[in-house]
């Protein structure tokens, strides 16, 4: 196996952890604030893909527009769903959440189907980013390092955006302690709400990075989810830094771990993220009081 | 247990009996088999507040070491069936260790994960599980020399074991074991205090639990002929949570209720027009559910008015 071949194996690594990254990252965001477990989160990747592929489909949206427009009208659709339903679970066990989330999903991913039907279209790589870079030591193709670059980027802002500026500053403390937060005339209801759109933008973000890369289809959110479950559980629950990191760390071992015993690809994630829970609970960036 | 349940608990046992009189016996078999199942996973939710979602891993994983067992190695259908629930015992015993040291959410998406280890697993063995088409079962093979490939009297003997089992769970929710599950799930903290170890209480109703989804699981291969994927996939872990949330949890006869409704309404949606997206009803009925009943069926009986008892 030549080194060349490995360290192109290393960048489609990173290309599958750029999505874990930004689902993962979704996840924690949405976690962080509510401190409910989004299982929709795979539903509302799907629906980023979906909505690139009837944007082009129906109204001729551009790639390009899509990245922008799509996250923007799954966030709106994720936010009226947090305000008008979510909403009414505050203040019970944390599981209905995830179950009320599950029943959604459901609920999504069915009515995808109805209308889509099951078998999922193609959608082609944008005329821009076809073809393939000259790396130096080999050619890989151009909408791989795309992803990977867009990832990174909006996975550093979210960081800074969430660790390090003061409206974060705000999330975090509404988290934190709610009532005095209020009292200092924030208003935490809009802030919650709001950070629930920015998780699920983020995850609708990564269904429109996908589109061209997978089939579109209703079931494509199915898998994606439990292995984001993995991840972050692995980064530990809550941890944005955990979510991103790992999301990029196990992307990359899942495909150097096929590359020496192809078998392992689909099961290795949950392989690490067992050894981890045996060795480290509250995982490898996690505060143990949160789990 | 209270009266109101032990009344609805008798209307479901003759409800039970009439069964294959009024549905397809292999309905009716796959109604009190996701009864026993979703009693199994409720006796973790509903008793130690632990929400697994990955109980299908010993429902389909006993499944499929039923039906190799009875097909390829032609063992007798009792023994195969201990075999599933050995198997059962065996993955609780190992996963239990791992994940009872963490509760609420973390719980359910780590079981969740775990699951799909054997999931995947499950897909790459092609060879011993059939891959996509599962594992079709020539004949349910002799039951210590019997055989039972009438549909109508495999149900009934699936009733028997299945009572038997509920019956189990009703004695152990009610003994010191059970008090202190309640305990776990009321107050952990303070149950450590009260010097129990609590670990050990909750890997033993994972293992319980686990059992006897195992068996639920073998039972039910068997009643179909069939093992297949959709057995161990997370769909199913989420089908057993929502019918012990829509009958009731926690009060045992729920589940079992919720079970017969879900299957219920699910083979009539199944012949409508929108009957292959059946999820899309049970998905609105669960959301309904956990937004404005969250006690389920069983925990709305509970609210009918009867005279104080000395509880």
């Amino acid at each position: 196996m030549s080194m060349d071949y490995i360290a192109s194996q290393l960048f489609n690594g990173l290309a599958s952890g750029a999505f874990y990254a930004l689902l993962a990252l979704g996840l924690s965001v949405i976690f962080g604030t509510l401190r409910i477990i989004n299982f929709a989160h795979g539903a509302m990747y799907m629906l980023g893909a979906f909505a690139t592929y009837y944007g082009a489909q129906y109204l001729h949206l551009n790639f390009f527009v899509a990245l922008i427009l799509a996250p923007l009208v799954v966030a709106l659709l994720g936010m009226l769903f947090e305000a008008l339903l979510l909403r009414r679970l505050q203040g019970a066990d944390p599981v209905y959440g995830l179950l009320f989330t599950f029943a959604a999903t459901l609920v999504v991913v069915n009515l995808v189907r109805l209308v889509a039907g099951a078998m999922g279209s193609p959608y082609n790589i944008p005329d821009a980013l076809s073809g393939a870079t000259n790396l130096g030591f080999t050619l890989y193709p151009t909408y791989k390092l795309f992803v990977i670059v867009v990832s990174v980027i909006v996975c550093g802002l979210i960081w800074w955006f969430v660790e390090r500026s003061m409206t974060g500053a705000r999330i975090r403390a509404a988290t934190e302690n709610p009532v005095l937060v209020r009292a200092l005339g924030i208003n935490t209801r809009r802030l919650v709400t709001l950070t629930f759109g920015l998780g699920v933008a983020i995850a609708a973000l990564a269904g429109v990075l996908a589109a061209p890369t997978t089939n579109v289809a209703p079931s494509m959110g199915d898998d994606i989810i439990i292995y984001t479950f993995a991840i972050v559980v692995i980064g530990g629950l809550g941890s944005i830094t955990g979510s991103i990191l790992m999301g990029f760390a196990l992307g990359v071992l899942q495909t150097l771990g096929a590359v020496y015993y192809p078998p392992i690809a689909t099961t290795l994630i949950f392989i690490v993220m067992v050894a981890v829970i045996a060795l480290r609970p509250s995982g490898l960036f996690g505060r143990p009081e949160l789990s | 247990m209270d009266r109101r349940l032990w009344i609805l608990l008798g209307i479901v046992g003759l409800v039970a009996l009439a069964l294959p009189k009024l549905i397809y016996p292999i309905v009716a078999i796959d109604i009190l088999c996701f009864a026993l199942f979703a009693v199994a996973l409720d006796l973790l939710f509903g008793f130690a507040g632990l929400l697994s979602f990955g109980q299908a891993m010993f429902w389909g994983g006993s499944g499929y070491v039923v039906a190799i067992l009875v097909q390829n190695l032609h063992f007798d259908g009792a023994v195969a069936l201990g075999a599933g629930v050995l198997y059962a015992a065996v993955l609780a015993t190992l996963v239990g260790v791992l994940v009872v040291r963490r509760s609420g959410i973390y719980f359910a998406m780590i079981t969740l994960a775990i699951a799909q280890i054997e999931y995947f697993v499950a897909v790459q063995l092609k060879d011993l599980t059939g891959g996509e088409n599962g594992l079709p079962m020539d004949s349910r093979g002799s039951f210590f020399g019997v055989h039972l490939s009438n549909d109508t009297a495999f149900y009934f003997v699936t009733l028997a074991i299945v009572a038997l089992c509920v019956w189990i769970i009703i004695r152990v929710v009610g003994s010191p074991f059970g008090t202190v599950l309640r305990a776990i799930r009321q107050n952990e903290t303070r149950t450590i205090a009260l010097g129990y170890q609590v670990n050990r209480f909750k890997l033993a109703t994972f293992v319980l639990s686990g059992v006897l989804c195992g068996l639920a699981g073998g039972l039910y291969a068997l009643g179909n002929r069939l093992a297949g994927l959709e057995m161990i996939d997370w769909h199913t872990s989420g089908a057993v949570v929502m019918m012990a949330i829509l009958g009731g949890s926690g009060t045992i006869v729920g589940p079992i209720i919720g079970a017969g409704i879900y299957q219920v309404i699910e083979y009539f949606v199944s012949k409508t027009a929108i009957g292959q997206e059946t999820d899309l009803v049970m998905g609105l009925v669960f959301a309904v559910c956990i937004l404005a009943f969250r006690q389920g069926i069983a925990g709305g009986v509970l609210l009918i008015p009867w005279r104080k008892t000395s509880t």
